[in-house]
């Protein structure tokens, strides 16, 4: 098979167009590439990058149809994500496999939040299908589809307008092996967990994404009233960004935020204790420099707590919502009396009072 | 106390369930379990509102609103003066947007 990259469905092609290779009269399918179930170091250098959110844009596999070993046209049908480490998964998973591989054009974001964004959906896979000729390909009419692709995917709507039946695999790729001894997936195969594990693989964007305002913000406390001060801002982001999902379970409430202030209060403690046992300030003032750190903590560490939610395989929107209502006033509260506090402080220094 | 997630959006209307069972293969909470001639609604507040059983039912006997629960993306949609319900996580959008994701398919929208 020649083959012909330009002549259907260009990977840049925005919207839900239909593929439009043969209603143009010609009889050219889109390439078939081929792939192999071997991970390379290169490969694992690259899920390392996509970890750390270095250039999202460098995670992408090419999307259409793969060939995985010698695929006949009764070989299995499995649909995929462009993202390197939703690919790659799959991929691996079905070692010593033949099988054919249909990458849709998710944009390089994984199955699970494509799907809930609708580009691992109904219409792509329509016509990833009608794009690679599919129908032309297997013989049989069955596309094993990841589970987690089915918020963006209406197996009713695919049949109709494939003719393609999809079935869906279980929510890890590495569980395909056992379940495709029969085809049928335990309880345990269908149901997402949040271990321990995938939370810690979270930390890396968690603090890449809060890394420049902390630094700004304790360089800035640095200047204005010492290092430990700059120390606390540290402290506080940590506790939200590394301590907080690494202790989710074991952190007592089932709010994010309601958990956040408890970390942060920990958290804080001990900077109460020390900026209140300045020899050098008057009472009222240790009084109010052990109040700051209690106020401010807690509500940095519940926002990013609270923010977390959006990383995790299991909290609602209407219960986040709820959780925004009842809790960002009192993020707000304590951080504005924290402020206040602060700037008095500072206030008094600078007019010598203290 | 301190549980935002007693309620959901899911509704489940078993009078028009044909027992297909669909909606127990897509859910990754296992909310609805198998009953003798129709599902059975086992654990509402584990649902997520992700919408797979909704969209997968061949009957429309579920309804829910879906969405991601994403603080971080309705927050600022408020902020900007949108609507807290429409808001889109920001994964997918921009090309140094989120989605950690991990080969077992975490969903996220960690912050841009
Ligand atoms: S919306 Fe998602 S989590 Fe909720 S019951 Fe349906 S499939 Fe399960
Ligand atoms: S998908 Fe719909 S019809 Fe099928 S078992 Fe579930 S509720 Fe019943």
């Amino acid at each position: 098979m020649k083959a012909v990259q330009s002549s259907c469905c260009p990977e840049s092609a925005e919207g839900k167009s239909p593929c439009t290779c043969r209603a143009e009269g010609s009889s050219i399918p889109q390439e078939i590439r081929t792939t192999t179930s071997e991970i390379t170091a290169s490969n694992r250098f690259d899920h390392f990058l996509a970890r750390w959110g270095w250039k999202r844009e460098a995670h992408i596999v090419k999307p259409g149809l793969y060939r995985l070993g010698n695929p006949t046209p009764d070989s299995m049908v499995f649909a995929s994500a462009n993202y390197t480490l939703s690919f790659d998964a799959l991929r691996s998973a079905l070692h010593g496999t033949d099988a054919w591989i249909l990458v849709l054009d998710t944009k390089g974001i994984n199955v699970w939040c494509a799907a809930g964004k609708g580009t691992f959906g109904t219409d792509e896979l329509v016509r990833m299908i009608e794009c690679s000729n599919l129908a032309g390909i297997v013989r049989h009419r069955k596309i094993i589809v990841p589970q987690l692709g089915a918020p963006g995917i209406s197996w009713p709507e695919v049949i109709r307008r494939s003719g393609f039946l999809v079935e869906y695999g279980p929510v890890r790729a590495r569980d395909l092996p056992l379940y495709l001894k029969n085809h049928a997936a335990t309880p345990e195969m269908r149901r997402v967990e949040f271990p321990l594990q995938d939370r810690l693989i979270l930390i890396p964007i968690e603090i890449i994404a809060i890394l420049l305002p902390m630094l700004v913000i304790s360089i800035l406390l640095y200047f204005i009233s010492g290092p430990f001060s700059a120390l606390a801002a540290v402290s506080a982001v940590l506790a939200g960004t590394v301590l907080f999902p690494a202790l989710l379970p074991l952190i007592p409430t089932r709010d994010f935020s309601s958990k956040g202030f408890i970390l942060g209060f920990i958290v804080a403690i001990p900077f109460a204790y020390l900026f209140s046992h300045n020899p050098d300030l008057p009472g009222w003032a240790s009084l109010l420099a052990g109040f700051t750190p209690l106020l401010l903590m807690p509500a940095v560490t519940a926002y990013l707590a609270l923010n977390f939610t959006g990383s995790t395989t299991y909290t609602s929107r209407t219960g986040v919502k709820k959780e925004i209502f009842r809790y960002v006033p009192v993020m707000v509260i304590l951080a504005v009396l924290g402020v206040v506090t602060g700037i008095l402080l500072g206030a008094s220094r600078l007019a010598g009072v203290i | 106390m301190f549980n935002s997630y007693h309620e959901t959006t899911l509704r489940y209307h078993p009078e028009r369930c044909i027992n297909c069972r669909r909606c127990i293969q897509v859910c990754p909470h296992g909310v609805f379990g198998e009953g003798s001639e129709r599902v059975a609604l086992l654990r509402e507040p584990a649902c997520m509102e992700c919408g797979a059983c909704a969209l997968n039912c061949p009957v429309q006997a579920i309804d829910v609103q879906s969405g991601v629960g994403c603080a971080w993306a309705m927050i600022s949609a408020a902020i900007r003066g949108k609507d807290m319900d429409s808001a889109e996580c920001t994964c997918g959008g921009g090309s140094d947007s989120c989605c950690g994701g991990s080969p077992d398919e975490t969903p996220c929208c960690t912050n841009e």
